[in-house]
């Protein structure tokens, strides 16, 4: 059995690992783009922040596809999928044959069409390695840098390079910052602690045109600046499997096999449009753990085995300077809420079951939560009162207890 | 592998497997050292449940249970499994996003004392006890170790 796996992020990792658990032997081909070992892609804003070093940055061992028996060939980019011909073209026209191909092509970064953009000197997106080093190397305590987005790649972006230049000014069409994940009441709390630190918010507004160092909104105001970081949101390379005739909506349409439409050619991670148990309908979820659920899946189902990934669903923990957010599900139906000065949780249930939260600085346990979710668990079978308190097992019952606790799990 | 399993109705809540966790792995050689350093130091990797005065205790640490799903979320790379399945944390690798802590269903993985990186049970490997602390000194077997 021939493996060929295009990509080598998380859901590529993923696979590698799926197939093994099965297929000691079969033959396993990476193909990148990217010239780089297997780095944690989040990471990257540590790193600029000083957090993590290089070296550190790796996401599995120096080793791992030497145990694994892994054959890479990084820095090659794939032109095209020859779904009947069982085999993928590259760039130079090398091909590679396959049994079974997985498409793990991510996202590239977004750049909405902007007057001037082609004059600006010094601008970047901020989402690979390679972003980080060429953005690092532009940093100096001088220099003011715009920041084009406040979701959670720009804002991470922020923490990383806000004690390395003199001024970060953030503008967003949305009326709020994080605008994915948070809503009002949790977006005010982290923008109250960002512009303490010093970073400055621009909402409600675009940057339409740029004249060399200044960038001129849509609201009329004109902003100066010496670094452009875009980061307005990804879209997904559907490209490889939609000119091959696979079935593509936004993302490549997969099943909870992770099966494409096209026969052995599997799909996983942010190119990928799999089931999300919290809205029951396929999304793209172009998070880290859920691209290493769809990529373990496709990886097992690829080596025989038989695995569905059916409880996808949005989850994200983030922190900005010690603070912390974390989120899960839809902020749907009815809501209970608890807010101090530095802490915010509020519970989301419907149709007496929890179907989302939003956690800042109290978020102990929080997992428990999680799986309330994701096992759709009948409210009324635990004590939600205590867990309102705080996520706990106590508000299980004795029996559901004790298959936690009292026997391998 | 042997594991830690719990029975609940043995537990008296003493949190006494609490201390012996703290102590095991703050690297001081006497108890009575910890007394006002517990939460800056080093905090306990098992939590006792259930209210001083309530009738139901029992001690939840990680499980090191089959799916893994802090391993198969960690962002960084940071958390693992070993070939005989006990879930390690590499805290020179971890950032501190607290996935681990938003999927973890037993509530089992928590931030260490500097907020910095995460942290769970290991089973005592990573301390000079060797093998777990909290069971050695449980004294109605509520904590046990061993194969199921």
């Amino acid at each position: 059995m021939k493996y060929v796996l295009i990509g080598n992020s998380t859901a590529a990792v993923a696979c590698i690992e799926g197939i093994r658990s099965l297929d000691k032997d079969g033959e396993i081909v990476v193909i990148s783009s990217e010239n780089h070992h297997c780095y944690g892609r989040p990471l990257i804003s540590y790193c600029l922040l000083g957090r993590v070093s290089k070296e550190n940055m790796l996401y599995r061992p120096e080793n791992f596809y030497k145990d694994n028996g892994v054959k890479t060939m990084l820095g090659r980019t794939v032109a095209e999928i020859d779904a009947a011909g069982k085999k993928v073209v590259l760039e130079n026209g090398e091909s590679v044959s396959y049994d079974k191909l997985l498409v793990a092509t991510g996202s590239r970064p977004f750049i909405p069409p902007m007057d001037g953009l082609d004059g600006v000197k010094d601008k970047f997106t901020f989402m690979t390695y390679d972003d980080m080093e060429a953005l690092g190397s532009a940093l100096s305590p001088e220099k003011r840098v715009l920041v084009i987005g406040a979701g959670l790649i720009g804002l991470k972006c922020v923490e990383g390079i806000l004690a390395r230049v003199k001024q970060v000014t953030v503008v967003d069409l949305a009326d709020r910052i994080l605008p994915s994940i948070l809503d009002a009441a949790g977006s005010e709390m982290i923008k109250s602690q960002l512009e303490s630190l010093g970073v400055k918010f621009v909402s409600n507004d675009c940057a339409v045109k740029f004249e060399g160092n200044t960038a001129t909104l849509k609201s009329g105001a004109k902003l100066d600046f010496d670094i452009l970081v875009t980061a307005v949101g990804v879209r997904p390379n559907v490209e490889l499997v939609k000119n091959a005739g696979g079935e593509v909506n936004r993302g490549v349409v997969v099943d909870a096999k992770m099966n494409t439409s096209l026969p052995d050619i599997y799909a996983a991670g942010d190119c990928a449009e799999g089931y999300d148990m919290t809205i029951d309908a396929k999304r793209i979820l172009a998070l880290l753990p859920n691209a290493y659920f769809q990529g373990r899946c496709a990886g097992i189902n690829m080596a025989g085995g038989v695995e569905s990934h059916m409880n996808g669903m949005p989850l994200n923990a983030i922190g900005f300077f010690g603070s912390h957010v974390l989120t899960a599900g839809v902020y749907e139906g009815e809501a209970f809420e608890e807010k101090t000065a530095s802490t915010y949780k509020k519970l989301f249930v419907k149709g007496g079951r929890l179907v989302g939260f939003i956690l800042i600085n109290d978020f102990l346990r929080a997992g428990i939560y999680t799986s309330l979710i994701r096992n759709a668990t009948p409210l009324s079978e635990v004590d939600f009162e205590l867990l309102k308190t705080e996520p706990q097992l106590l508000a299980f019952s004795k029996e559901v207890r004790a298959q936690k606790l009292a026997r391998k799990v | 592998m042997k594991r830690i399993y719990v029975n609940e109705k043995w537990c008296l809540g003493c949190h006494l497997c609490e201390y012996e966790c703290a102590f095991a792995n703050s690297g001081l050689d006497k108890m009575f050292k910890l007394k006002g350093r517990m939460g800056e130091l080093v905090t306990p990797r098992i939590k006792v449940e259930g209210e001083d005065k309530g009738e139901i205790h029992f001690a939840v640490n990680c499980r090191h249970c089959t799916g893994s799903i802090c391993v198969q979320s960690c962002i960084a790379g940071a958390l693992s499994k070993t070939d005989d399945g006990m879930v390690v944390i590499d805290k020179n690798k971890c950032v501190g996003c607290f996935t681990c802590v938003l999927v973890c269903p037993f509530g089992a993985i928590m931030p260490s004392p500097d907020g910095k990186a995460a942290q769970k049970c290991m089973l005592c490997t990573d301390n000079v006890k060797g093998e777990p602390n909290c069971v050695k000194y449980c004294p109605n077997n509520a904590i046990v170790y061993e194969e199921r």
